[in-house]
């Protein structure tokens, strides 16, 4: 079994999903423990490769490769890196806590969306460990088919009309991408004599220089929906206002990433000149989405709006990252895309919890709670505190690295991003003052149960994370460094030089100013 | 005059002799049968085609000649006589639960599906555009028929009148471009056509090419393409269901059958005339079908410019041409036929005597109420679409790969894009039933093990071909191989 560990990973939670669907019988109760015990066998799994995992590498562990469609050079090819290490077991943790919030707060149908959460759950994976070009756009699209019918199903009123939004945004940008993934496939055959959709191989093929754009256009393009990217956002906040609970802090915490995991593995390193020439308009676009997304959250009447517009804000500082294009930068961008994937994650949670004792997500509605519900409002403090990147939780160390690595080369962009962060503390502070604080103005907020010990039980191990996260971010880190160290080689042998004005920026830096070596 | 009567090798005849046979056994057979016991001429009728199908496979990878080289046995023969023989099969499956409630009482239909399909058998096998023209005339003439067969039904008059008349107009077009062919080259012989036109035909250049372009358009109108398409959703919502799905899957097949036979190797050396044409032909054919599909409530009009489009991917494959070309068309016809019988047998499920719930909005909240009948539409939609892991992704793969790599990265863009039109309404179908609620009533269905049986083989086959193409894109390809 030991050489089929990411194999077994990525097929459990569909064995899983076939099985509750076959035996899972009717008792809401027994279905969400069976869909719990199933949930959990990925998670161990993706232990067990963390586990397995030698943080010295910087290249890719665990291969396993097998013919699949000969003449065209398609394999089964998976492997794992620092940089999809972490995502995998986010993907592998969320998908338990959605698991054991869900089962208490579906209400119809539970089998059925446990089965659709499991099986999005191989797609999930599968696209992050997927090697083969081929592969890894398999399971892209077969994330899709969950996801649309967990919004179109289980969804609030406007569902149909979100769910259909979000499947043609998707597919409009992913079939571009098909494109471009076939013409690399030709690519390598002119050059080689032969298809092949195999990322090692395809990292190494020199592309025309015309056509690299149109290539890194399709992907980018594919990625930048799916990130979202300002102003390719505007399916985010459809779907998430009308997604179930389980279905927004699925889509906000690992679907989001998977459009910036996207630039990083593929557009990227398999477009490095495009992807410079690119840079200046992607941070551009990035930091337009940073501060918009601040803004627009900021007066959202809605909760889950709010949350939803302060994604596309700190996937700005992501994409930022990524473009920055250096060590401190792309590493910040990892540890951020974790970071984001477990605070949304916990900001998701948290609406779902009052929205299923209220039926509503008005801030307007509420007021007041502090002495109501007292455990929910600490909880609820933490995921703001952690969203806004208050020092000493996770979020601040991501967008930290961020900042670090953006003003080195680029600081016109990383300027304005400062301003997002400040924003960013600005609208979660409000929101939580609005909610929380200030005398209690509904007569119906006074009932109003507190966490319930399975909600507790969903909370515990993301508060955990996040000071773990926030304190000690060593361990992630060096093993996020020497994948991230050979991404970037990979881009910066492309580069021109950088120029004598930025390059004074990086000297003028401390070279140890990364808070995990500070602390 | 002395007619010389050639030599007959039979063996190259065999799949279709074992069809004819069959057809005539099962006609016989209808004297002999009270009218409440036809269903049981499906077992011979079924059983004779599932013959031809195996003797198909036994005889692969022979390359035989017959009838003075007027038909051929070859690797491409074989595909499509498998091909042919497993959709006509599946067909009279999915027919045996279905005829009574479509008013269907005649005999005639398993015999007439037979019927059809030798002469689509004929239309593959034949190297000789007169032995095409006498293969399409046999089908044809069948299905007319078959479009009608509802007797009582009067769409089903009207469809079966309509395809008649514009089939008939069609065939036109086809026995002129024949003659051209004919007067521009000297022969109707498809190999000795190949020869000639790679030769050069000097002054008969321009009678060539005019021959051509008419093939086109008596090919355009079998497979339904945009311009020659307009009878096709007026014909497959009026015909029967289980006729629709022939007409959809066995017929088209059998017209690509012999376009790609005759185009491929007779005119592959003259492509630059044509691909700009079939180029054309195929960008408008993915697009307006796909774009009229949108605007559809009947699910068989749906269905039926849906195979319009995919007939334009089809004609992407055409374009790029060559092995890998060929190759996808021939898996795509193979992927299409899998996805688009179990869509039609799913319609048919749906449907009881006298009320046929063929509009989108019956399928709403279908999802909970029959969720193995749903589950199956949804695998035959996401495939249709060109969702990974399903067959119809395979195809498109291989179409598209094909177009870029002979350089028509132009046509796969419009291609995919077109796939991400075309999700809006497959997706459409799945949004009501799963999204919508449907009324409480219960549709009562009763129990029906041939459909269901017909569906699993569909969904089976949907999922298995997605996930191992491989060894049936080798098929094609030595299909493809077999050309001259």
């Amino acid at each position: 079994m030991e050489g089929h560990l990411l194999s077994a990973l990525v097929f459990s939670p569909l064995v899983g999903a076939v099985a509750l669907g076959v035996v899972g019988g009717t008792d809401a109760r027994a279905i969400g423990r069976t869909a719990l015990a199933f949930a959990f066998v990925p998670f161990v799994l993706s232990l067990l490769v963390l586990a397995d995992f030698d943080p010295a590498r910087g290249d890719f562990q665990m291969l396993e490769r097998a013919d699949w469609i000969p003449d065209f050079g398609v394999q089964y090819l998976v492997g794992i890196d620092g940089v999809s290490l972490f995502l995998v077991v986010l993907t592998t943790l969320l998908t338990v806590l959605v698991v054991i919030f869900s089962a208490g707060d579906v209400t119809r149908r539970l089998k059925e969306y446990m089965v659709m959460m499991l099986v999005l759950e191989t797609g999930m994976l599968g696209t992050l460990v997927a090697l083969d070009l081929f592969l890894f756009y398999v399971f892209w699209e077969v994330m899709l088919v969950p996801m649309y019918l967990l919004i179109g199903i289980w969804g609030g009123t406007r569902r149909i009309y979100a769910a259909v939004k979000f499947a043609l945004y998707t597919m409009a940008g992913s079939l571009l991408m098909l494109v471009a993934i076939l013409y690399l496939g030709w690519l390598h055959r002119e050059a080689y004599g032969s298809w092949s959709f195999d990322l090692l191989r395809l990292y190494d093929l020199s592309i025309p220089a015309g056509v690299e754009l149109w290539l890194f256009a399709a992907f980018a393009l594919a990625f930048a929906i799916k990130v979202p990217l300002f102003p390719l956002h505007t399916w985010l906040p459809d779907a998430h206002v009308e997604a179930p609970t389980g279905g927004s802090v699925i889509l906000a915490g690992v679907l989001l990433k998977m459009g910036t995991y996207g630039f990083l593995r593929f557009a990227l390193p398999l477009f490095p000149h495009a992807a410079a020439a690119a840079a200046p308009t992607m941070m551009a676009l990035a930091v337009v989405g940073i501060v918009y997304g601040a803004l627009v959250a900021m007066v959202q009447p809605d909760l889950k709006k709010l949350v939803a517009y302060s994604s596309v804000s700190h996937l700005g500082f992501v994409m930022l990252g990524l473009f920055a294009a250096n060590v401190e930068a792309v590493e910040g961008a990892v540890y951020q895309m974790l970071s984001h994937g477990l605070s949304t994650g916990a900001l998701f949670l948290a609406v779902g919890v009052i929205y299923s004792r209220r039926h509503t997500r008005e801030i307007a509605a509420f007021g007041g709670l502090w002495k109501v519900v007292p455990l929910y409002s600490v909880f609820l403090l933490l995921a703001m505190l952690s969203s806004a990147g208050l020092p000493g939780l996770n979020g601040f160390v991501g967008e930290f690295l961020i900042l670090i690595g953006a003003f080195g080369r680029h600081p016109m962009f990383a300027a304005p991003a400062v301003l997002g962060m400040i924003l960013g503390a600005v609208y979660l502070t409000w929101m939580y003052q609005r909610v929380i604080f200030g005398p209690l103005r509904h007569e119906e907020n006074r009932a109003l149960p507190d966490l319930t010990g399975r909600e507790i039980a969903a909370f515990a191990p993301l508060i955990v994370l996040f000071f773990w996260m926030g304190v000690y971010p060593r361990p992630l880190l060096v093993r996020i460094e020497p994948s991230v160290k050979s991404i970037v080689e990979r881009i910066e042998r492309v580069r021109p030089p950088a120029s004598t004005a930025s390059e004074m920026a990086r000297v003028g830096r401390p070279s140890s100013a990364r808070p995990g070596a500070e602390r | 005059m002395i007619l010389e009567i050639p030599a007959v090798a039979w063996l190259p005849l065999l799949p279709l002799l074992i069809v004819l046979a069959s057809a005539t056994v099962v006609l016989l057979l209808d004297l002999f049968l009270e009218p409440g016991d036809r269903d049981v001429l499906a077992g011979p009728a079924i059983f004779g085609l599932g013959v031809a199908a195996v003797a198909a496979a036994v005889l692969w990878g022979r390359d035989e000649q017959t009838l003075a080289a007027s038909f051929v046995l070859d690797n491409y023969a074989l595909f499509f006589d498998m091909l042919f023989c497993v959709a006509a099969g599946l067909t009279l499956l999915m027919s045996v639960d279905y005829l009574a409630a479509a008013g269907v009482r005649s005999g005639d239909y398993y015999s007439l599906v037979l019927f059809a399909t030798a002469g689509m058998i004929i239309m593959a096998g034949a190297n000789d555009l007169v032995v095409i023209f006498l293969g399409l005339e046999v089908m044809s003439v069948a299905v007319y028929v078959l479009a009608g067969i509802a007797t009582r039904e009067v769409r089903s008059n009207e469809a079966a009148l309509k395809y008649f008349l514009l089939g008939a107009f069609a065939t036109g077009f086809l026995l002129f471009g024949i003659a051209l062919v004919y007067g521009a080259t000297g022969t109707v012989r498809l190999d000795e056509i190949a020869v000639v036109v790679s030769r050069g035909t000097g002054e008969g250049r321009e009678l060539l090419t005019l021959g051509i372009v008419l093939l086109l358009v008596g090919f355009g109108f079998k497979v339904a393409a945009v311009p020659f398409h307009v009878w096709t959703p007026d014909v497959y919502e009026g015909a029967p269901t289980s006729i629709t799905a022939l007409m959809a899957v066995g017929v088209k097949a059998a017209g690509f059958a012999a376009f790609t036979r005759v185009f491929l190797e007779c005119f592959g050396t003259v492509a630059a005339d044509w691909t700009a044409l079939v180029w054309g032909l195929a960008a408008l054919t993915m697009t307006l079908g796909n774009l009229f599909a949108i605007a559809q409530s009947n699910i068989k009009r749906m269905l039926a410019y849906s195979s319009i489009a995919h007939a334009g991917y089809l004609l992407v494959a055409l374009v790029a041409g060559g092995e890998a070309g060929g190759a996808a068309l021939l898996f795509y016809l193979l992927a299409y036929a899998a996805m688009n019988l179990g869509a039609f047998a799913v319609v048919i499920a749906l449907g009881r005597a006298g009320e046929p719930n063929e509009a989108i909005e019956r399928y709403a909240g279908l999802g909970f109420r029959k969720p193995l009948l749903a589950l199956a539409m949804g695998v035959f939609l996401l495939s249709l679409t060109g969702v990974p892991p399903f067959v119809g992704f395979a195809g498109k793969f291989y179409v598209f790969t094909a177009a870029v790599a002979s350089g028509h990265v132009g046509l796969a863009v419009i291609g995919v894009l077109n796939s991400a039109v075309s999700a809006y309404y497959y997706i459409w179908v799945i949004v009501m039933m799963y999204m919508r609620e449907g009324t409480d009533e219960p549709l009562p269905f009763a129990s029906r093990p041939y459909l269901a049986t017909t569906i699993g083989i569909a969904v089976a086959a949907t999922l298995l071909l997605g996930l191992f193409p491989g060894p049936f894109f080798t098929m094609a390809k030595s299909g493809i191989l077999s050309l001259g």
